[in-house]
């Protein structure tokens, strides 16, 4: 275990940046933070538990170019993408968020592989950082994620004005020796106190006992086939901002822009709540809001688990509950549908 | 609060038991007492999730365009500035006024939530709502707030405590206008920029947007079937941004789209996850239509001409546009 004074955390993230970019919870104006690119005089923000995007983005971009074609009198070439071979540091990631990365493994590293993401991960570091103070939204202690104690390449903590210090894999051994020079040894008290404190505020928590038994795969049909879905549903505008702020949304379209002198092929996330989602040549297999929307949660919390060893697709970082603008959301569905008679 | 919820359900009872309404639509409670949800009740024992308190500041308004496709009467609940945007959808011959009947609420202005987390408040247990001040219970500590402090932007710019529209009114002596201050203060304020500043400013703010239609699809103005933005046979549908400037002009052209329908009722700012203050898009505009065309509060009747639907010989001239363009 090591620690450094977090008076000297712009020098721990200007050593991190020796070897690539780092990306840190950086407040962009009053009312929001963003994992951004950190530079001299970024104001880093270590207080904020959920950035207003979550740190997907860092791996699986809203927007991303995968082809061109490209015309010349009657050659067609086709110009593969690139992958991004650069290093990169995530720094302050929640332990919801962290979990999230490998859930999106599961998706984006399975055969196929998908080169762009692949990239990204291979060659970034993510250093996490301990929840002091859940809120009533975080409900990730549900599917055994520790805020306490995030995992991570490095896992940090904040206690008494230090940074806490714990390199758990090569990655996070090889950033270890990029800031050796900050870091001083330490004993484990003060980050066992810091577990400690935040374990039994997620124990007073009121989402921390929500049940999840009703939502396993030999309950497919049931849950699919309940009638609780019409009234859930029922005010859901349709839009994406549950799946666009979500961590573990995975599903994305790939389009084609007419450049003019070429076609540039590119991915962009997409929403199940939205009309065309999955549209094929057929039409939309999912043609009312109601289906959209029992879709987004069959997903996350029956079809992921049925083909990941019971992994369910929610990390409860609580975006979707705070974000919504109607207030429906994860919890409610699991509460009302985890209440029917079987 | 509970007081008024009890009256309203039992008004709704008795509306849905004479047979007068087929259902009802209000608000439904929450999990931590401030994440009220828009809901349908469709008989009398699904009431016992209706709620109506501090946390009410959904416009249900727009629902009612596919409930006054239904059979029988729909009874909606509907608050002062609600009215405006019903008057408007029905003006726009979207909502079937026959088949709603409206029932006045009082407001005395609408709690947002963020307002109190951006004071610190986390980890909320419950909520006690009192007249003027709201206790907050948490895992923390209980923390106590004068109401007229955290009431959320649109509430500020309240339009009064009179429904524009009503079968039937209920308290109405109980609402507040919860004005604070001149409604065009922040829209004479981006006015007062110079070009490349007011460029700034918008470009910081619809930058962040991250295209999830949210501002478009609460919007009870933005009413088309299917979005020129959804239509894959438009050309524009768009579900990415081409480039870091398509986003920006979504939002714009929006806007324009909704100018003199927009009532200014503030669900776009409320419910944008990035808080981009969209509204201030829309408040310029009426800003401008009342300067140009004379005084419009868009839905305060169902019926009256608008002015850009309307022509009079004092109507501003095109050339206008490079009187007040300035030099960009």
């Amino acid at each position: 275990m090591k620690r450094v004074s977090l008076d000297k955390l712009n020098e721990l993230l200007s050593a991190l940046s020796s070897s690539g970019a780092v990306y840190a919870p950086v407040r962009r104006d009053e009312k929001d933070v963003y994992f951004s690119k950190w530079s001299e005089g970024s104001d880093v923000d270590l207080t904020v538990l959920k950035t207003s995007r979550s740190a997907k983005d860092l791996f699986f971009p809203q927007v991303e170019d995968i082809a061109s074609f490209k015309t010349e009198g009657k050659k067609i070439s086709v110009i593969a993408g690139t992958p991004d071979g650069e290093k990169f540091t995530v720094f302050g990631v929640r332990a919801c968020d962290a979990r999230s990365f490998s859930i999106l493994d599961k998706v984006f590293l399975a055969d196929p592989i998908d080169p762009y993401y692949k990239a990204r991960r291979d060659n970034s570091t993510v250093i996490t950082l301990a929840c002091p103070a859940p809120e009533e939204t975080c409900f990730c202690s549900v599917f055994s994620i520790d805020p306490s104690s995030p995992e991570g390449d490095v896992t940090t903590w904040i206690k008494d004005g230090f940074l806490y210090w714990r390199a758990n894999t090569d990655k996070g051994a090889e950033a270890e020796k990029n800031v050796s020079s900050l870091l001083e040894d330490c004993d484990e008290t003060a980050v066992k106190e810091a577990e400690k404190q935040t374990k039994e505020i997620v124990s007073k928590m009121p989402l921390s006992n929500l049940d999840l038994s009703r939502f396993t795969p030999d309950e497919l049909l049931p849950v699919f086939n309940s009638p609780k879905w019409t009234s859930l549903s029922k005010a859901c505008l349709g839009c994406g901002t549950c799946t666009f702020v979500c961590p573990t949304c995975q599903c994305y379209d790939i389009r084609d822009f007419d450049c003019g002198n070429k076609i540039q092929r590119f991915r962009c996330w997409d929403s199940c709540m939205y009309s065309d989602f999955t549209k094929m040549a057929h039409g939309n297999p999912r043609k009312s809001q109601v289906e959209r929307f029992r879709q987004r949660f069959m997903h996350k919390l029956i079809y992921f688990p049925a083909n990941n060893n019971g992994e369910y697709g929610c990390v409860g970082c609580g975006r979707c509950l705070s974000k919504c603008p109607i207030s429906m959301n994860i919890v409610k569905v699991i509460k009302t549908l985890g209440a029917e008679e079987k | 609060m509970q007081v008024m919820t009890d009256v309203l359900v039992k008004r709704a009872k008795e509306l849905l038991s004479s047979g007068e309404v087929a259902r009802v639509f209000g608000w439904g409670h929450g999990e931590f007492g401030y994440d009220t949800t828009p809901a349908l009740f469709e008989d009398e024992e699904s009431l016992g999730g209706f709620v109506y308190d501090g946390f009410c500041g959904a416009n249900i308004s727009k629902y009612l365009i596919a409930e006054s496709k239904k059979e029988g009467k729909t009874l909606a609940f509907l608050k002062p500035c609600d009215t405006y945007s019903f008057n408007q959808l029905v003006k726009d011959n979207r909502i079937n006024k026959d088949n709603i009947y409206a029932v006045g609420i009082p407001c005395a202005g609408k709690v947002d939530i963020d307002k109190l987390k951006e004071q610190g408040v986390s980890g909320i247990i419950s909520i006690e709502e009192g007249d003027k001040e709201i206790t907050v219970k948490t895992v923390y500590g209980d923390k106590t707030f004068v109401k007229a402090d955290v009431l959320l932007d649109k509430c500020y710019a309240c339009k009064g405590k009179e429904h524009k529209a009503g079968d039937e009114f209920i308290s109405p002596e109980l609402s507040e206008d919860t004005t604070n201050g001149d409604k065009y203060e922040l829209v004479t304020k981006l006015e007062n920029m110079t070009p490349d500043e007011r460029f700034a400013f918008w470009r910081s703010q619809l930058s962040k947007c991250i295209r999830c239609n949210a501002c478009r699809n609460v919007c009870p103005a933005c009413s088309c079937l299917k979005c020129i933005f959804d239509n894959d046979n438009s050309g524009i549908a768009s579900k990415a941004n081409a480039d870091d400037f398509e986003e920006n002009m979504f939002h714009i052209i929006r806007a324009f789209h909704v100018c003199g329908r927009c009532t200014d009722c503030g669900e776009c700012s409320r419910v944008c996850p990035q808080h981009i203050p969209l509204h201030l898009l829309n408040r310029k505009f009426i800003k401008d239509m009342n300067e140009l065309y004379g005084e419009y509060q868009a839905g305060e009747d169902d019926s009256s001409r608008p002015p850009l639907l309307t022509y009079t010989k004092t109507d501003a001239e095109p050339s206008i546009v490079h009187e007040r363009g300035g030099d960009k």
